[in-house]
């Protein structure tokens, strides 16, 4: 018997006496990431309806392989991977989704989400977990948390190429400059969205300026620090914002590269 | 204008106990502590709670109400429906001393393998100057009452007793943070300490504690992930440890 049934403890049988809907924000999460999960995995290995120019789809942006659609890669990055190896044919998405996933698998708000959601540790505030034994992030696999600035620095790589992308859909079908569709409005919205997750972050924060001990003998740097820490209050927000807005942009690029629908063009 | 609510304590002691059904009148404006002092008053005498001010600034009166770590202090009883039952027990991270009051011992053991704070030998007493830019974080940190609801309410010692001896809590996490922040600190050592012999590392950031804190110091987000970060700094990233090597820069 341990926590709060140990021998020393208050005896009280029930593992919490909360009588709001506590269960409520965990069951939410679990659903929502969990179908983020399903319907990103099924992306990432469908291999088609990934691209309509001049849109490419933010889980193959930047596609870098050499089965990448017609148009669809970006001349800088060029196509540096084959489109099988060992005999086993692979998606594009599968050469970056590590690099976003991994960013948001090692955020501290999302650790937050679904250490409460998925592993019950715990389920929520004052209601005792299932597990017998914990450890925390001292060891491996979750002694991992701490690359959370590796995936950092790569995210704002994907950013900055997403951000290109934004641009390159001011383009219509014909490569044409000076246009804007319903999908740039998609685009620019996702993208604005995933700056504002990876500037409110954690990490972000550290780097700028939280890591000092003297603010005084760095202002700039303080500036920034204490643009971020406002932006920070809001990075929950931003995270579901973006999830939302990169899966609603992919869901975009699909119906239009599927047929389903026609990107309308407001000029 | 008074009504009779009901209200559920938890009595005993650490070998045995229950819940207690009581009616109690309350008056408009009481708090949850108002009618325990009611009930020990009028319906049991020998009903044991510790508190104090009753402002919400000395942190005895914390328990469970319903289910949550509050100040008893703090609680409106207008907070809860007229046909609700009040539930109040001991802090259940805690060895139950008797009734409501616990056994919070084990903070003041953590407080004490906290190293204090080190002042630079070149600076007299007196001579100490920091402007308040590089202060004011760590006054965030000063705020705390040590109530210990975040104690109680964290799940790495609450639901793992054998966690107590490697583990010293969100309070403590935020007075390594407070310290290692302090401008004018000079004691060497107090990320590694913090991941190494406080157990840092354990917490998995779930932000219960920044949840009950009822100053509401923004004890994950402002303290433990800082610190964690700074942990990784020295400890995980070796861009910045190498860099660390090369400039000879600690605390810049």
């Amino acid at each position: 018997m341990s926590g709060v049934f140990s021998p020393t403890r208050a005896k009280i049988k029930e593992r919490t006496l909360r009588t709001d809907k506590w269960w409520l924000q965990p069951a939410i999460t679990f659903g929502v990431l969990f179908s983020f999960v399903i319907y990103a995995t099924f992306r990432a290995f469908e291999n088609k309806y990934y691209f309509s120019e001049p849109l490419i789809s933010p889980f193959y942006s930047p596609c870098l392989s050499t089965s990448c659609e017609p148009g669809s890669a970006l001349a800088f990055f060029g196509q540096p991977f084959n489109n099988q190896y060992f005999g086993i044919g692979i998606s594009p998405a599968l050469f970056i989704l590590i690099f976003p996933l991994g960013f948001r698998m090692t955020c501290y708000y999302y650790r937050k989400a679904y250490y409460r959601a998925f592993w019950m540790s715990p389920p929520a505030c004052a209601v005792a977990e299932p597990h017998t034994k914990y450890t925390g992030e001292t060891r491996a696999p979750l002694i991992l948390q701490n690359s959370h600035r590796w995936f950092f620095y790569a995210g704002l790589i994907f950013n900055v190429i997403l951000t290109w992308d934004v641009i390159l859909a001011f383009r219509n079908e014909d490569k044409q400059w000076g246009h804007m569709s319903v999908g740039t409005l998609v685009f620019l919205f996702s993208t604005t969205m995933l700056w504002l997750y990876s500037l409110s972050c954690h990490t972000c924060r550290h780097t700028l300026g939280g890591r000092l001990k003297h603010f005084s003998k760095h202002p700039v740097r303080y500036k920034a620090w204490t643009i971020v820490s406002a932006l920070n209050h809001k990075h929950p927000t931003f995270a579901w914002i973006s999830l939302f807005g990169v899966a609603g942009a992919d869901i975009y690029v699909r119906a239009v590269a599927s047929g389903a629908i026609t990107n309308f063009y407001f000029f | 204008m008074a009504r009779m609510i009901n209200l559920r304590i938890w009595r005993g002691d650490s070998k045995e106990g229950g819940l207690q059904d009581v009616q109690v009148e309350a008056n408009e404006g009481e708090v949850v502590l108002d009618v325990i002092h009611r009930v020990q008053a009028t319906q049991m005498g020998d009903l044991a709670v510790r508190w104090n001010c009753k402002a919400g600034k000395c942190g005895s009166c914390s328990m469970e109400i319903n289910g949550k770590p509050r100040l008893a202090c703090m609680t409106q009883v207008a907070a809860y429906g007229d046909e609700e039952t009040i539930t109040v027990t001991p802090l259940r991270a805690f060895p139950v001393i008797k009734d409501l009051v616990t056994d919070v011992s084990f903070n003041y053991k953590k407080a004490m393998e906290i190293p204090a704070y080190s002042h630079p030998d070149e600076l007299a007493p007196g001579e100490a100057r920091m402007e308040q830019v590089d202060v004011e974080r760590s006054q965030e940190f000063r705020k705390c009452i040590e109530c210990f609801l975040c104690q109680d309410t964290c799940h790495v010692i609450r639901d793992h007793e054998e966690n107590k001896k490697s583990f010293a809590g969100p309070r403590f996490f935020i007075r390594i943070a407070e310290l290692d922040m302090h401008p004018l600190d000079t004691l060497k050592n107090r990320k590694r300490t913090a991941q190494e012999e406080h157990g840092l590392g354990m917490c998995n950031i779930t932000k219960c504690c920044t949840e009950v804190c009822p100053e509401h110091i923004r004890i994950t987000d402002n303290a433990i992930i800082p610190m964690k970060e700074r942990v990784v700094d020295i400890k995980y990233d070796p861009a910045r440890w190498l860099g660390s090597k090369i400039r000879k820069r600690d605390g810049i």
